[in-house]
């Protein structure tokens, strides 16, 4: 037997760092990867950098004919439907989180929290034809009419909501990613607020705490950078996606205060205009706007791993 | 790039499952007539009819068509690259551009594109436009139906006074580039704004992507107007406008009024049938008359290759026009046909 031991220990050394050069080469490739990705694109819009310099982020032209591109009307349509779809996922989401983990009975939360993961499987070419099909007539039908009328002629915010009622632009746009990103952010939600450790809100009630109290003042700030994370995670899905924004954001390359209006996306220009774009700078700059949706949402989704990052630290402290 | 390599990969995934489906049906009768096997891209709007007179063709003689629809410019540059026997094109190339890349172009099929819109109360047909007001419409000038411009040329016709919805496409498309090439041609303000080209500075509207997004949006959005190709509007029963057109005749689509323009177009004059049809003279030609182009190497690497995608062309000129018919394209003029042959007999080896 002891003659049997050192061999045994040789071969799994042998086969253990075997096994962590595969994994660390798996692990390695992704990082190489990504850094190989960010390269090719930022080489294939050197040209648009190169002949538009900082112009590329503040200009308004989209000019095939003219060989003039700037990427701010795309850039303001994907932060204006990110911020739309946030304002709508954002509350819905916590909601559905406090009402799962404090205030449902145990009974119907399986079932709800399953129905709010199954959102996040339905393919986002199916909101995009929902979307066109069915929730923008509703749009121009109702809510936009009620919009100009309402909000319309209110001062400072009228212009916000004055616009063609056509149910097509940057709201229906916002309203239909905000639906897509609430399983995102409900279901990250949902788990940190199981993880809030029970003695904490125990004492909180012992203490004389109605239930409004102890969601406000224990659960929510004890939470807090973990929902934050949990908001940039879902901020990160809403500003690359494309086809259900496509489809129901109007595709035009207008700059407009009114969020009834028409707009374009980084992601949904690049899915419309790369097939057909012949010309070396045309190209160029849809690869250049690609780049820059890269960036952004690189630094989103490194901020929200690095908030969720904290809340594990902290969390591993208390307990 | 990797997007276009990635829709030519599934095109080719497509067009070779349909082809697999084909060589299945006809195992019985024709087992193992393997012939030829044609590669060709481009166009998105001839992929419809290509795709039936290449298992028609298949049928017959038992040479493969392998065509990719991954649209017009993806195929020039693909044919220009050397890596297919032949693209199709909305657009016509010039002699030069054509010299430079030692290519060969003519026609193949004729489709024309039609004003669709969508306003209560104006039967299909009945309202009428002219050239430069549906340019103006299109620039964002004319921005109600109840405009002086449109009322005056639409006597009896109602109108509401509701504000015009502009689509148009929101890709790159050779539809829009024949909307535009037409609208350039009668309005020199169009010209100078927005201009011609497959994808343009849009003044006005919403865009839709493909023929099948702008009608969707035309047929949804109250008061709408766009433009798409003739097969759409059949297809999806839609309304739509008759045009002016260069005799002063208001004329509607038809297969009829579309090969009037073509006949009435000066082939003969142009070099390399470097023409786009719009505008076309004769006193009942649909001005808006579009043809898709068959580009080809004059001298290929491979050249059995080029001819077997010759063969499968002069079959489609002689005998596959009637199968356009059916699908709602329009054929060539028999006139046509024949300059096309004296054409390509002595350039493409």
């Amino acid at each position: 037997m002891t003659a049997h031991g050192p061999i045994v220990k040789s071969h799994s050394a042998a086969a253990d760092r075997v096994f962590n050069l595969v994994t660390g080469g798996a692990a390695w490739l992704v990082l190489i990867l990504l850094g190989a990705t960010a390269a090719s694109m930022a080489w294939g819009g050197r040209l648009a950098f190169e002949t538009f310099g900082f112009g590329f982020i503040t200009s308004t032209d989209w000019d095939a004919v003219g060989g003039k591109f700037g990427a701010l009307v795309p850039i303001y349509g994907t932060i204006v439907t990110s911020i739309v779809a946030l304002v709508i996922a954002v509350p819905v989401s916590l909601g559905i989180a406090l009402f799962l983990t404090d205030i449902a009975p145990r009974w119907i939360r399986g079932p709800i929290g399953i129905a709010v993961e199954l959102l996040a499987a339905i393919p986002s070419i199916i909101y995009g034809m929902w979307g066109l099909f069915i929730f923008a007539p509703f749009m121009a039908a109702h809510v936009d009419p009620w919009l100009n009328g309402t909000l319309g002629p209110l001062p400072l915010i009228g212009p916000i909501f004055t616009g063609p009622p056509i149910g097509i632009g940057m709201l229906t746009a916002g309203i239909v990613l905000g639906i897509m990103i609430i399983p995102f952010i409900a279901a990250v939600a949902r788990d940190v607020f199981n993880a809030v450790p029970p003695p904490l809100k125990e004492s909180a009630v012992a203490l004389g705490s109605t239930r409004w109290e102890v969601l406000s003042r224990v659960t929510l700030p004890y939470a807090r950078s973990a929902i934050i994370g949990a908001i940039f995670l879902g901020l990160g899905r809403a500003l690359g996606e494309t086809m259900a924004v496509t489809f129901v954001l109007g595709n035009a390359h207008d700059l407009s205060i009114s969020l009834l209006m028409p707009s374009n996306s980084i992601a949904a220009a690049i899915a419309n205009e790369f097939t057909e774009a012949d010309a070396e700078l045309y190209r160029s700059s849809l690869i250049a706007l690609a780049f820059l949706l890269f960036v952004v949402t690189f630094i989103v989704l490194s901020a929200a791993k690095l908030l969720l990052l904290r809340i594990n630290r902290a969390h591993g402290r208390t307990s | 790039m990797k997007a276009m390599i990635f829709a030519a990969a599934s095109a080719a995934l497509f067009v070779s499952a349909c082809g697999g489906g084909q060589t299945s049906n006809q195992a019985g009768g024709n087992a193992g007539a393997s012939g030829a096997e044609i590669t060709g891209a481009g166009s998105t709007f001839v992929y419809p009819v290509l795709s039936a007179w290449a298992s028609d063709y298949q049928k017959q003689s038992g040479a493969k068509v392998n065509y990719q629809s991954i649209g017009s410019g993806g195929g020039i540059s693909q044919v220009k690259a050397g890596t297919v026997d032949f693209g199709a094109s909305d657009q016509p190339l010039s002699s030069e551009e054509l010299a430079q890349s030692n290519l060969a172009q003519f026609p193949i099929v004729i489709g024309g594109i039609v004003p669709v819109i969508n306003v209560t109360g104006v039967e299909a047909g009945k309202l009428r436009l002219t050239g430069p007001l549906l340019a103006d419409i299109f620039a964002g000038k004319v921005k109600k139906w109840d405009d002086p411009a449109i009322v005056t040329i639409n006597p009896g016709v109602k109108l509401p006074s509701a504000p015009i919805a502009v689509v148009h496409r929101s890709d790159g498309s050779g539809t829009t580039f024949n909307f535009t090439h037409y609208l350039s041609q009668v309005s020199p303000s169009w010209k100078a704004g927005p201009g011609e080209g497959k994808t343009v500075s849009w003044p006005a509207g919403v865009g839709g992507k493909g023929n099948e997004g702008v009608a969707a949006y035309v047929k949804q959005l109250p008061n709408s107007i766009g433009y798409v190709e003739y097969a759409y509007v059949l297809q999806n029963g839609m309304n739509y406008a008759s045009l002016q057109n260069s005799a002063g005749n208001f004329v509607l689509p038809s297969a009829e009024t579309f090969s009037n323009a073509a006949a009435t177009a000066d082939w003969g004059k142009a070099q390399d049938f470097n023409l786009v049809m719009t505008n076309a003279p004769g006193a009942n030609a649909y001005p808006m008359t579009a043809s898709v182009f068959i580009l080809m190497p004059t001298s290929a690497k491979d050249p059995s290759r080029s001819k077997a995608a010759l063969d499968f062309f002069r079959y489609v000129l002689n005998s596959g026009q009637e199968q356009a018919k059916k699908l709602d394209y329009v054929p060539l003029p028999a006139e046509l046909v024949k300059q096309i042959e004296a054409y390509i007999g002595p350039r493409i080896k």
